[in-house]
Parts: structure tokens; sequence; C-alpha cells
């Protein structure tokens, strides 16, 4: 098995492992930020930069350093490989200045965007970003537009990182959306406003890593910081049927597929892939269509787990079971054993 | 140093006829390798003969065929690149009009060493009178017996298609063109893998420039080893050089490599020197994506020894002090010139054909395009010029492509040699020339 | 060509496109896309509607988004209706050099457009284009299929003035 070295940390990974990879085995903060890469849909990554790593040795056979920085989510590692993120002020630097350009077209919109407390721009401006842009000119500007009854498509947010695109070639039939035009002005788009006529197109929503694809059935309802995610599953003809409820007081305002740390769509026990169908999504926002399974875990460092999860494991029990409280007469809990692992708590 | 192989016949009329092209010795190299050789013999000649690619790169050829997969029973294939869009040059468009059958014999030779059954000739779509001119001489080919089965009783069989694009430089691009050829966007392919292990249709594929595929019959008629006696060092052989701009003789010249660029600007052979008798102010001695270089260091080197049309020399001093020679599209500025305004054209250029596809080409492009033009408009700043130097390197090297470094390389040298002249912009705007009417065109 | 049941190629580009698709392995037929579009725009009026483009996935047999992605990416294919004939002026490096900017802007005094705009009377579109290939015969313009090489104001006089009664949409077919 290959020996990898990131940022003066050795891990032993299997053949055709990629950096990034390598990276997440090891944690922590050496591992790259990546927004195009989704670790659940073939041939994504590479388009963002944003994960850029510098690779000071190439192999233990062939030791020269790649003269330019590597993406590392589609870079398979070598034995032998010494790989700098963190550790390397010139590495951070180059990233800094992807998430720059990255930045000088987006609207900044959060205060009224759905994706704000779990984008995975804000975080990447907050962690890499400057504190102001030197951009003066006009930012770029598409009209919001509706993808079927249930998306709404705001362009002028999205970094064009191909999530949705691949979500629409590997898990639906007769993709209808795709990437339009050339360049700056490049867009995701059906080119007539069609709609995403298939049962899993939802699912687009949860890919995307910033408020350009977001859940109509949600807008502008709440902020992702006031509603409290509760896993959940229900038997669905169509999918796996497990998902991550949204709730605010007692109400769900959201459904989505459960993602894990790394803000990615997690897997069924059986090594699929738990993508929901647009049924679950969009239509079952009665906790009695739902067996409870009790709180999410939310790894990622993020405004949600903020605000829920930080105290004791007395109160999160405390909380769960007042939840479980307020869950309507005659529905089914099941109390999730993950779920009050101290070791699947955000630290 | 006139040498004249890829053109030395460029002058005979109806040369693009296949029975003109034959009655001067044409596809007799293709019937004597057919005949009495084996692919790995004309490999082995291209090798000796040190080629480089011609579209920009450089890249030794026969290094680049030894890397092709040879997996059995899965195809290979020969891609021309004839997707010239390098601003500046126009070379193959050249060689394609007039000789349209050395690139065909080429193809089918080079074919013959890759064990390739299909080659496509990719062409920019803009080029689609040139296009009809390939068709035609395939044609002819076909029907004489030099495609299809079983080529002139060799038993190699050959397949050679002319494939059009639709206007994208990026499809120069190698994998970025075989996608276009996939009937795909022209969106460049993260490498690895490379084409030589899979390529069109996933298959491995090697592709080659057209003057580096027409070269190859050259190679062969002259042997590998004499083709190496041709040219200065490391860079052997001959190459088509585009020159434009201010000279008094525009065109396509194929120089040995090793002339002076002293003697190629000046002398009455080539360029014959400046219009109106003016001063050189600068040369873009590569195609638009290579450092424009002022008078002083295009002629000779920092060193002070002469400058020389090759790899190595027109390399000497790295950035700081020297260019490249990529396609050989050499554009030559007269003492008139606006840097700045040469730049913006360069930068709008890149702006328009960056695929999009990652983020620091996709949004830096159109960034330095904006600031040229409001530093033209007589609103920049200094701080404009640190700016657009800083938001090159933010590109250079961190896309998937080289377009990445296409459009930051031209900035930077513009800023690196002629500060002063985007200062003086700056500071007095009165100083910018009127750039859009400089040059007086006559009726 | 406004209504959808005249989208149907002529008998002859329908044997051309099919001659066509065999140049490709068996399956990889989608590589005929961008010269069947040149056939389309060529047929239906010098540019791609929505329509047109649905007509050549359906020929292709593949989903009209595909279409849309390609035909949106490659500068040479008109989404928009233009002139009948189109006329594209050159003006990266070179050609800018050597005069393109007059020959823009006197092309623009003489038909009263502008850069990107049609005549009223649906004759002339005028394009500002990026390098094609032509810089040692700069300035230059390509109109139709046809390029048009060391321009001068005069030469662009005579040519406008032919091209009247032309009809110079037509590119690869």
């Amino acid at each position: 098995m290959p020996l990898v070295t990131i940022d003066d940390i050795p891990v032993e990974v299997p053949e055709g492992t990629t950096i990034l990879e390598a990276a997440r085995m090891i944690g922590g903060d050496i591992v790259p930020p990546a927004m195009c890469f989704h670790s659940k849909l073939k041939t994504s990554g590479g388009y963002c930069r944003t994960c850029i790593v510098k690779v000071e040795q190439g192999s233990a056979k062939d030791p020269r350093p790649i003269p330019k920085p590597v993406a590392s989510c589609r870079t398979t590692v070598m034995d032998g490989m010494v790989v700098r993120n963190i550790t390397s002020p010139e590495n951070l630097e180059a990233r800094a200045g992807v998430v720059e350009l990255l930045l000088i077209n987006h609207p900044l919109d959060c205060p009224v965007c759905d994706q704000a407390g779990e984008c995975h721009l804000q975080d990447l401006g907050y962690e890499h970003g400057k504190e102001a842009t030197r951009y003066e000119f006009a930012r770029r500007e598409f009209e919001p537009t509706d993808i079927g009854e249930h998306i709404k498509l705001h362009m002028n947010r999205c970094i064009l990182c191909y999530r949705c695109v691949k979500v629409a070639d590997q898990i639906t039939d007769g993709r209808c959306h795709g990437v339009i035009n050339r360049g700056e002005v490049a867009e995701i788009s059906t080119y007539i406003e069609k709609a995403i006529d298939n049962d899993f197109s939802g699912n687009v929503i949860d890919v995307c890593p910033v408020g350009a694809l977001t859940d109509k059935t949600f807008r502008f309802k709440s902020r992702v910081w006031f509603t409290k995610p509760v896993d959940a599953h229900r038997n669905c003809a169509k999918c796996c049927g497990k998902v991550r409820l949204w709730y605010q007081g007692e109400e769900v305002l959201r459904v989505t597929a459960r993602k894990d740390q790394w803000g990615e769509v997690e897997d069924n026990t059986d090594g699929t892939t738990a993508w929901i169908c647009n049924e679950c999504r969009f239509d079952k926002k009665n906790t009695t269509d739902w067996t409870i399974e009790g709180p999410s875990k939310i790894d990622r460092h993020s405004v949600i787990s903020a605000n829920h999860y930080e105290t004791s494991l007395r109160n999160i029990k405390a909380d769960t079971l007042k939840m479980m409280g307020s869950v309507p007469h005659g529905v089914k809990v099941e109390l999730g054993t993950g779920a009050l692992d101290p070791n699947n708590l955000h630290k | 140093m006139s040498k004249k192989l890829l053109l030395k016949n460029d002058h005979i009329p109806n040369i693009h006829q296949l029975a003109v092209y034959r009655a001067h010795g044409g596809y007799a190299v293709l019937e004597n390798t057919l005949k009495n050789s084996n692919p790995d013999h004309v490999l082995e000649e291209v090798k000796k003969s040190g080629l480089r690619g011609r579209g920009g790169a450089g890249f030794p050829t026969g290094l680049k065929w030894s890397f092709l997969a040879r997996p059995e029973g899965v195809s290979r294939y020969l891609v021309c690149n004839a997707d010239e869009s390098e601003p500046g040059t126009f070379k193959d468009r050249y060689l394609m009009e007039r000789i349209p059958h050395l690139l065909i014999e080429g193809m089918i030779l080079s074919s013959f060493a890759l064990g390739a059954k299909t080659s496509y000739i990719y062409i920019r779509g803009e080029y689609f009178y040139v296009a009809r001119i390939l068709e035609a001489a395939i044609a002819e080919a076909y029907a004489a017996g030099l495609l299809g089965k079983n080529i002139l009783g060799s038993g190699f069989d050959h397949d050679c298609y002319v494939q059009v694009g639709a206007g994208a430089y990026i499809c120069g691009e190698e994998t970025a063109l075989l996608e276009s050829l996939e009937g795909k966007r022209g969106n460049p392919r993260i490498k690895p893998p490379f084409p030589a292990v899979a390529g069109l249709y996933g298959c491995p594929t090697v592709v080659n420039n057209v003057e580096t595929i027409a070269a190859v019959v050259l190679i062969l008629e002259l042997g590998g080893d004499e083709y190496a006696k041709i040219g200065i060092g490391k860079s052997t052989g001959t190459k088509l050089i585009s020159a434009s701009g201010h000279i008094n003789n525009p065109g396509v010249y194929e120089i040995e490599l090793g002339v002076p660029v002293e003697e190629f600007i000046y002398s009455e052979q080539y360029c014959g020197g400046i219009r109106g008798g003016r001063k050189l102010k600068a040369v873009v001695a590569g195609g638009s994506s290579v450092p424009i270089l002022p008078a002083e260091l295009i002629l000779k080197t920092a060193n002070g020894e002469p400058r020389l049309m090759s790899y190595e020399s027109l390399g000497d001093g790295g950035f700081a002090t020297g260019t490249m020679l990529g396609s050989g599209g050499f554009i030559v500025m007269d003492e008139d010139t606006s840097i700045v305004k040469n730049l913006y054209t360069f930068a709008r250029f890149y702006h328009h054909e960056s695929c999009g596809q990652c983020s620091p080409c996709r949004e830096g492009t159109g960034w330095m395009e904006k600031i040229l033009h409001k530093i033209l408009e007589g609103h920049g700043t200094m701080q404009d010029i640190d700016l657009l130097w800083d938001i090159q390197s933010k590109i250079e090297g961190k896309t998937i492509c080289p377009l990445g470094e296409a459009a930051a390389w031209p900035v930077a040298a513009a800023i690196r040699h002629f500060r002063s002249e985007f200062e003086s912009y700056v500071q007095n705007p009165e100083n910018i020339k009127d750039i859009k009417h400089y040059y007086r065109l006559q009726n | 060509m406004t209504t959808s049941e005249q989208i149907v190629f002529s008998k002859e580009s329908l044997e051309v496109v099919q001659k066509m698709m065999l140049r490709y392995p068996e399956g990889k037929h989608k590589s005929a896309l961008i010269p069947v579009l040149h056939i389309a725009q060529a047929e239906f009026g010098g540019w791609l509607s929505a329509p047109v483009m649905d007509y050549v996935a359906s020929i292709l047999m593949i989903q009209p988004i595909e279409v849309y992605e390609v035909a949106s990416f490659y500068s040479m294919f008109n989404l928009k209706p233009v002139g009948k004939c189109l006329i594209e002026v050159c003006r990266t490096s070179s050609c800018w050099l050597c005069g393109a900017e007059d020959i823009i802007d006197h092309i623009e005094k003489k038909l009263n457009i502008t850069v990107g705009e049609t005549t009223a009377d649906g004759m002339f579109t005028l394009k500002a284009v990026e390098c094609l290939g032509s810089c040692g015969t700069a300035p230059m313009m390509q109109v139709g299929a046809d390029y048009h090489e060391s321009l001068t104001i005069n030469k662009v006089d005579a040519l406008l003035e032919k091209f009247k009664s032309e009809d110079k949409q037509s590119r690869y077919c």
C-alpha cells in the first residue's frame, strides 16, 4: 500500500487513493477544502481548484517535485509522495488567490440566501478569503429561474462545480439540464426552462455547495441555524427513504438527504449512496410521515452544530428526549444508537 | 540559412492536386516505407530526427509516440491538430491549403508507425475552405489506393477523415480537441490519464500538429540522422514561421532553426524590415501566449549574444529576459505601437476563449481584460498595474489546462518589460495614444 | 423555417449526415454533432433555434441538452437570427496592428449599425471576432465561408456593394 506524507503526517492508503481522500483519512485541519469534488459522483472534481496542494516529492521512485500545484481531488497518491497543504505558505497563498477569484462575481447575498449557514463557499471565504474584494466592476448577473416546480436556480451564486450536472447524468435518466454558454458567462440551464422531470432531480439541491440550487418548499421559511436536524426514515418504494428532517418547532420545514462530515450525501449500509426521491423530499413534510431516529450527528464545523449540540451529553439527551416528547402520539420512535454516542458528536 | 523542406514545392502550380504532387515525388516515401520498412523503423527515424512538436509546446515527437499504449484488441488513433487558433499563427493553414497531400502522406506514415487504422484531421471551423481542400485531396488519395484497404498492396488499412470545429481556441488543447471530436463542449480533460493511454473514445491516441505530421514525410525521406543535422543543437530541422504585424513582407517562411532573429526581421528573404522605415519596438515571437520582448532583448540575449530562431536561444534567460519559440507566430510591432493596447487585444481574446470550466481562468481572464480596458480609457491607477500582476500570478499554474498560462504570460511580460508605458497611461492619460486609429490605414 | 413541421433536412443533407456518421466507430455517432449543426445552421436560416437543435438531437439520438451545451459553446453557432450576410471582422493583435478598428468603424458607419447589430432590412450582421488565422494578410474579415484579406477601405466598399445581392450565411454543408 502506498505511503504518502501530507503536512508531515504519514498515512498508508489503498492503491488508487487520491491525495484528498488520503488527507481525509488523516482528518483535521490538513484536509483541503473541496467545492466541486463529491465522493459519490464519478468524474467530479478538478474544476474549482480550491483543493490544490503542493507535491514536494512525486514518489519514492521519482522524487522530483510536481512543478505546479495539483488538484488533490483528482491526483492519485504514489508511494513515497510528499504533499504540503497547510504547511506550505505558498500553497495557502495560491488557494487564497483561487478563493478571491471564485468570489469576485459572487453576489455575497448571504443575508437572503437559504444556503447561508451550510454554505461551503461561506466556510471557504471565512477560512481563506480576504477581508475586502479588490474587484470593482459590475458582477455578472442572471435572473433567478425555476427548474420545475420545486427547484430554484440562482445562477448568480453558482460556482460551476458541475456537481448537479453529474447528478443529472449519473442518477437520473434523460438529463435535461447542463452547462451552456462558454467562459465567464457559462451557466447551468435547461436552455428552454424545462422542468427536470425525474423522481431524483431534487438531489441537485443536496449536492450544490452554494445557494445556487435551493428547495422552493423551504424558500425564505427560516434560517438553517434556526432549524433542528433529525434523522428519520420511511418505507419508500422509490428510494432508501433515509432522510434528515429540519424542524422548526414542531414543523418540518425541509427534508434533505443525510450528509457526512464533508457535506456529501452518505452511503447506505449496502454501499449505495443514500440519494432520496422527490416525494420524500418535497411531499412528506409531516412528522407522521416518518419514523424518527433521533437528532442528526452534524460533524461539520457549522453553525448548525454550533447552535444545538455543543453542550454536554446530558443536555443533548435532554434535548433529544424533549424533542421526542414533542413527537405526536402514535408515531413510532426509534432511538438511534449512534445519535447519543459521544464519539459522534461535534467536539 | 534558407532551407526548404516542407515548402520546397509550394511554388509549383496545382501542387494541391494528387497528380502534380506525385509528379514531384509525392507519396514516394509512403510507398517505399510500406514496401520496405516497418512501423518500428519509422518510430526510430522520428526519434533520431529530434523532431519537436510544432504546435507550440515543443515536446519531442518520437517520445510522445513511444508513450502510446498498445493494449491487444484496442483501436489506436492518430488525430491531427489543425485547430490553429493562436493569434499570430497561420502556417498550418498555408501548408494545408497549398500542399494538402503532404499532410495526408504524413498522416498515413504516422498512422502506420503507430498502428492506427483511423485518423482524424480536426480543423478549426473557420478554415472551412481549407477543410474542403483537404477533403478533395483525401478523395483523390482514396481513388488512387493511397487510403482505404490494403494501401498500395501493403496490407495496411487506413481511413482518414476531416472533422471541422466551430470556433473555439481551446480546442487546440489536445484533450479539449478530443472532447470536441467526440461531439462535446471543448472542455479540457483533467490529466492523467493522458491521451496516449485514454484519448479519443477512451482509446490510446496521439495528437500531433499539422506541421509535425508533415515533417515526418521529410524525416523519412532524408533519414532521421540527416534531418537532425539541420538546425541547431536540440532545435533540429526546419520550422514554419508565421510573420505578421508591422513588417514589409508578412507571410509564412520556412527557416532552418538557428537563423538569427535580426536576420529574420530585416533580411529581404524574410520579413524585409519594419514598414515605413520605422524602428522596431517589440516582438511576440511564438504566438500570443509567449512573453513579448522589447527590441533590444529580441535581437540579443541578456548576455549580448545574437538571439537565434531556436527553442533554446529564444528561451535563453527564462521569462526574465527571454521568451519561447511557441507555435512560431511572429508578431512584429513598430515604435508607435501601444503595448498596452496590444495586450488588451490578447486579454480580450483569452477572456473570450476561456472555456469556463475551472475558476481561476474563468474569473481571472475577464478581470484582467476589464482592468486593461479601464487603463486604456484613462481611468487607471498605479494599483491597477500591481493588481494585474497579482491576478496573472494567481491564474498561472492553477488551471486545468495551459490556457491559464497563455492568458497570464502576456500580461506578466508586458508589465515586466513595458511598465513605464502602463505608468505613463495612468499618470498622464493624455499620453494614451489615439490607440484606435493610430495605424492610418490606407484607402 | 418557422414551424416545427418544416424542420426536416433536405434529402441531400440527410444523405450527407448519414455518410458522416459512418466516419465514427459504432455507437460514437455523437461525434457528428458539430458537423451536423453546421449543416442545420446553413439549411435553417443561418441560426440554430431550439426546435432545430431538438431536431438535430433526434437525428443523433441524444438528449436536447447535449446539443444546447455544444451549440452554445462554439462561437460559429448563432443562437439568434442573423442577417443574410454575416460579416465577421477580426480584431486580435496582428489585425488590430494593421488597422482592423478602422475597418470596423467604416463598416459601422456605412451600414449604420454597431458591432453585434443587424441592419433594419435584415441584410447585414456585423460582428467583431477573435483571431481567424489570417494575421499575415491583415486586416481581414470572414463573410459566410469566405476569407477576405489585406483589406482596405475601398476594398471593403466594393465587397459590401457586391454582398448586397448575395446570401452569405452558408457555412459547412
